[in-house]
């Protein structure tokens, strides 16, 4: 990949603005359509499955809703269907192309984690910044775990040498990880609807991108 | 520097975290124990909402649940018996009761160590009603109009097999299944079947509600 050094909107591998995209200053395209597809149907998902799974755990959320096979059944699905979309995503060149920009650790990025723990404003960033960087490989690695555990607690005699008090306990204390990371990863685009614009519409404002992530221009 | 290069920390961060799962998968049983003790030395309780907590969760299989009092409440004895009747609550308070302590197992993982449960023994209410002899069943049924359980007629006489109107020497709450439920001591704590309404004395044995689902009949711990 060329660098990009002294150009706003140079298409790059996997960001290729379609026609007409280059004609709105003051704008950048960020996300594609697959990505933000594959956020939306996740996000969904998600809700889907850590909301059931808060109606089967705490006593006071169980009493008010029942329904125990209806809610176990939804828990299921959405549990098995939630790394569809990314599965999908990776068609998608240009949601590889992000895959590997969130892969990969600059030497920015380091400093942008010393910077954060710091509480300083101002950090370096490349398209993604360190923080969602670690997010995303956490929770790519979590799902997993949980969708594997998940199917040895559905299905007690998969894997016989696995005692499923000990794949509960694992999904049981992982799910409360989880819980509070998504708390964080929610609260953090609560706080930058300039951020979430760019998940809704595929566009940031072009003074943010170069405020927040200015090794991703150039 | 471009984006495409640099450490795949990403890539090291997911895998690690796949590694320690299957580490937690593997050292489970460790954790679980030293989490146990953690319970135990925790008087203020504020491990509640954490997982096996040591604490009932509740499970319902219905929308809502109908709250019954000694108003209103009635469990009745039918099927193969010679004498068919209902009960009262006051009536079951005044039958001899046993007192039943046992670790609480639910399938779900979470554990109740060395729950009070106090009640009727099921024998009792059976021998009450007179067994015919080609009975080899019980059939247990709920006022939420949905759950149903049983248990062989051998199962049934064991000593350890309660119709419960008290837990920890307090009258059972609704959440707890109150006010009676069904406690079937030595079993997964599906078979015992909260708010407890029915006692069918049947010829062979009928999947309960989770039983139609997959689980075992016979939940033996």
């Amino acid at each position: 990949m060329t660098p990009t050094a002294g150009s706003d909107r140079v298409p790059r591998r996997g960001n290729v603005p379609r026609p007409g995209q280059e004609q709105r200053p003051g704008w950048v395209p960020r996300f594609g359509r697959v990505q933000r597809l594959v956020h939306r149907a996740t996000g969904w998902l998600m809700a889907f499955c850590v909301g059931t799974a808060a109606c089967l755990y705490f006593p006071p959320l169980a009493e008010l809703v029942g329904r125990r096979l209806i809610v176990v059944a939804v828990h299921e699905a959405s549990g098995l269907l939630l790394p569809v979309p990314v599965l999908l995503g990776l068609f998608s060149a240009s949601f590889r192309a992000d895959l590997r920009r969130l892969n990969r650790f600059a030497a920015y990025d380091g400093e942008w984690l010393r910077r954060a723990l710091k509480r300083l404003r101002s950090r370096p960033a490349g398209k993604f910044n360190a923080g969602q960087k670690l997010y995303a490989a956490w929770i790519g690695g979590a799902v997993p775990v949980m969708l594997f555990t998940g199917l040895l607690m559905w299905f007690g005699g998969l894997l016989p040498w696995i005692p499923r008090s000990s794949a509960i306990f694992v999904h049981d204390w992982l799910a409360l990880a989880i819980a509070a990371v998504l708390v964080g990863h929610i609260r953090m685009a609560h706080r930058d609807p300039l951020a979430r614009e760019g998940m809704r519409t595929g566009y940031v404002r072009l003074d943010w991108a170069r405020e927040e992530h200015p090794n991703w221009l150039g | 520097m471009s984006e495409d290069e640099g450490k795949p920390i990403g890539r090291r961060v997911l895998l690690s975290v796949l590694a320690a799962g299957a580490a937690g998968i593997a050292a489970a049983p460790v954790l679980q124990g030293g989490w146990q003790k953690l319970l135990d030395a925790d008087p203020v309780g504020v491990t509640q909402l954490l997982p096996n907590s040591g604490g009932f969760r509740y499970y319902s299989v219905t929308a809502s649940v109908p709250v019954k009092n000694e108003a209103n409440y009635r469990l009745t004895i039918d099927g193969l018996v010679d004498r068919p009747r209902s009960f009262t609550l006051a009536e079951l308070g005044a039958l001899p009761q046993r007192r039943v302590v046992h670790d609480v197992q639910c399938t779900d993982g979470w554990k109740v160590e060395n729950a009070a449960f106090t009640g009727v023994p099921l024998s009792a209410l059976l021998d009450a009603a007179g067994v015919q002899s080609r009975a080899a069943a019980v059939r247990f049924t709920c006022f939420d109009g949905v759950y149903t359980e049983s248990l062989t007629l051998d199962q049934a006489r064991r000593p350890d097999m309660l119709v419960a109107l008290k837990l920890q020497d307090q009258p059972l709450t609704h959440e707890r299944g109150g006010p009676v439920r069904l406690y079937a001591a030595p079993m997964y704590f599906y078979k015992s079947a909260k708010w407890l309404s029915g006692i069918t004395v049947t010829d062979q044995v009928r999947p309960g509600y989770w039983e139609e689902y997959g689980y075992d009949a016979d939940g033996w711990l």
